[in-house]
């Protein structure tokens, strides 16, 4: 058995029985542990006052390890960063992880391993979790889901649908970095970067900015879709117009030279340590001045406003002057091809 | 990356727009041939740059809007086949065929995979003995010469299970077939910069010594267009028209000469069907003789004939890309652009590809 487990991981490690105790004892449990993962029980128990926020969401990104990150790293953060969003200071995660039999036991060590320093550096505990195993060309390699919950303190506000005309619109950093870092690395389409994914956990960012300034409209964190969805959902759910200036969004010239060559707008590429803030006129340097004392907010630039024209809609001024509407991603993004 | 925002600077671009607003007299109509170009105006909004009198039109140069749809029957077809494992460029999967798209095949279990090179493709057949693996050579003179190599290596490395279903075409012929045709009077055209890096410039002579059509090559940057419209506006108001590099850093007068001659090695030209504009003669690229046991053509010719005759192509009701290749309809003279097709739902292959002019409005357009 123990030899066994130096190796990959066996459909048996999913079986309920011994191997399924000894991966959950040796690989999870003696990184992870807390108070109430400790206890065992079928579900994890614990009081908490006050208004909770709850969300969800699973990770099965390709490839599981890429510069800058993994998909352990990726399934805190990304949680952690959805409960931040509606203002909320997380609490606790659960983790449920489904394995491809055949995963090499080393990687998911490595992977329990950032799991465990994302969360620390997020400050959460995992309180509850489950591994499944499923047979090979079921699941590719690793499947993560997490849950979490937070609380959101007293005051607090946010929602997509809060923005209103004269609002300023705060982008904490450079965009597309994760994107680009996971695409360098994708089959048949390598290229060498020196660019990492920007995935980190936020909420130490919002509850600085919350604290400045508890009046924050919309809070969003630019994923999958990138800027340009997230501020088309902010302009659809409020029913304002957005105008933003090319020249204002921080871009790194590596994403930039990247999206040149694949026929890409940085715009629509994935980010996974940014958000995306509304706040009143009068808020707003202060907010930013708040963003940019803490590490994941030092690129922060104030990138537009919002407007009563064009409702539904976001205006970019490109860099030459004129104007032109940014529109949602439709569809996968895929290089150029002439 | 500096350049970029070298060719991106919003002053040198105000300058550039203010000295074409200065000696633009006549009214006058370009055509920008190729869809990146029609990608790159919209995108900076270049047409709000530009002076009144100056009409911009965009060209055929989309590879996957002027594959006919025919053809594209003809690779869904074949990813019915047991056996087969289709590659293509990404952009060829939304496109509706006349009665279903690659991205449906594959969902009916056709085995298709996207590739970014012709290479891959390759690979792909190396690693799959028991397949035939068919890549869907669609492209101008661009993404011929990699084709061309892909087949001199599968025959150098005897992979014998690796096809080329070719659909590539060229661009001087197009021209030529558009300019004859005369349905749209054009001033001056803006050169397909990226293909002319292969074909140089002297195949588009013809174009103002026999239509008196001024003809201008242009990189992609904002910049690059600019001073292409400009050099086409200075040629058109003094009544000189001639082809003209404004693209020195990629383009020679001759070409790159080893694509051309791998491009010569390896295919004949032959008449090809152009989505909108039909057969124009001399304007396709076909395998030779030497290289056709590599042709998805010969290999599948039985199964392509019996898929043909069972499935006649015909063209989706209502759509005008056939028009808007051609220049002769904006997508905004479409009845169904916007609303019965948009990017997610596309009718027309001018929705889906990401150089298709119905895509670059719908996503830059006016507010």
């Amino acid at each position: 058995m123990e030899q066994a487990m130096n190796d990959t991981i066996l459909l048996a490690h999913g079986s309920g029985g011994k191997l399924s105790h000894a991966l959950v004892e040796t690989k999870f449990l003696p990184l992870l542990a807390n108070p109430l993962l400790d206890k065992l029980d079928d579900s994890a128990i614990f009081e908490a006052n006050g208004r909770l926020s709850f969300t969800t969401d699973s990770y099965v990104v390709d490839p599981i390890f890429f510069p800058g990150g993994d998909i352990g790293k990726l399934a805190v953060c990304g949680t952690v960063n959805d409960l931040s969003m509606s203002g909320a200071k997380p609490l606790y995660l659960s983790l449920s992880v489904i394995i491809e039999e055949g995963l090499l036991i080393a990687d998911l060590e490595r992977i329990v391993q950032s799991i465990k320093a994302a969360a620390d550096e997020a400050q959460v505990d995992i309180i509850t979790g489950d591994t499944k195993v499923v047979n090979q060309g079921q699941a590719d390699k690793l499947f993560i889901n997490t849950s979490g919950i937070g609380i959101i303190p007293a005051g607090i506000d946010i929602s997509g649908a809060n923005a209103k005309a004269g609002d300023r619109v705060i982008l904490s950093g450079t965009i597309g970095d994760h994107g680009i870092a996971i695409m360098s690395q994708r089959e048949g389409l390598r290229f060498e970067t020196l660019l990492e994914s920007d995935c980190a956990p936020l909420n130490k960012l919002v509850a600085q900015m919350v604290e400045a300034c508890p009046n924050t409209h919309c809070l969003r964190d630019p994923t999958r879709g990138g800027l340009a969805t997230t501020l088309n959902e902010f302009a659809q759910q409020s029913n304002v117009g957005i105008v933003v200036e090319e020249d204002k969004i921080p871009v790194k010239e590596g994403v930039r030279a990247a999206c040149e060559l694949l026929g890409l707008d940085p715009i629509h590429v994935a980010n996974e340590g940014k958000l995306v803030a509304i706040v009143e006129p009068d808020d707003a340097n202060e907010v930013l001045a708040q963003m940019k004392q803490n590490c994941y907010g030092r690129d922060a630039a104030i990138i537009g406003e919002v407007t009563d024209d064009y409702p539904g809609r976001v205006i970019m001024k490109t860099r030459l002057g004129p104007s032109r509407i940014i529109d949602m991603l439709s569809g996968e993004l895929l290089p150029r091809i002439c | 990356m500096k350049f970029i925002d070298e060719y991106q600077n919003s002053e040198l671009a105000k300058k550039l727009a203010q000295r074409i607003t200065g000696h633009s007299v006549r009214s006058i109509r370009l055509m920008e041939f190729c869809g990146g170009h029609t990608h790159a105006i919209m995108r900076y909004g270049i047409r709000q740059l530009l002076p009144e009198t100056i009409e911009m039109k965009s060209g055929p140069g989309c590879p996957v809007c002027v594959t006919a749809i025919g053809d594209l029957d003809k690779a869904i077809a074949l990813s019915h086949s047991p056996g087969v494992i289709i590659t293509t460029f990404g952009d060829m999967m939304r496109v509706p065929g006349s009665y279903s798209s690659l991205q449906q095949a594959r969902a009916e279990g056709a085995n298709i995979r996207i590739v970014y090179s012709t290479m891959d493709a390759l690979e792909i057949a190396k690693a799959s003995p028991e397949k035939s693996v068919i890549f869907i050579g669609i492209g101008f003179e661009t993404t011929a010469p990699t084709i061309a190599a892909s087949i001199v290596k599968a025959e150098k490395e005897r992979i014998g299970n690796f096809y080329v279903l070719s659909f590539l075409k060229l661009t001087p012929p197009v021209m030529k077939a558009l300019l004859g045709l005369g349905e749209i009077k054009l001033d001056g055209i803006i050169g397909p910069g990226h293909v002319c890096v292969i074909t140089g410039s002297h195949p588009y002579e013809f174009i103002p010594e026999k239509y008196g059509v001024a003809y201008v090559i242009s990189g992609f940057e904002p910049l690059d267009i600019l001073l292409s419209v400009d050099k086409l506006v200075q040629q058109i108001e003094t009544g000189s028209p001639k082809v003209e590099i404004a693209y020195r850093r990629g383009v020679k007068p001759e070409g790159n000469r080893k694509a051309l001659e791998l491009m010569q090695q390896v295919f004949e030209i032959d008449g090809a069907d152009w989505r909108g504009i039909g057969i124009v003669p001399q304007s396709g690229l076909k395998i030779n003789k030497q290289y056709q046991h590599l042709d998805a053509n010969n290999a599948f010719s039985g199964l392509l004939r019996s898929a043909r005759n069972d499935k006649p192509a015909k063209e989706p009701k209502g759509c005008r890309c056939g028009d808007v290749v051609r220049g002769a309809a904006t997508p905004l003279e479409c009845k169904l652009f916007g609303k019965a097709c948009t990017p997610e739902k596309p009718v027309g292959p001018c929705m889906v590809s990401s150089e298709g002019a119905c895509s670059a409005y719908y996503q830059y357009g006016l507010p």
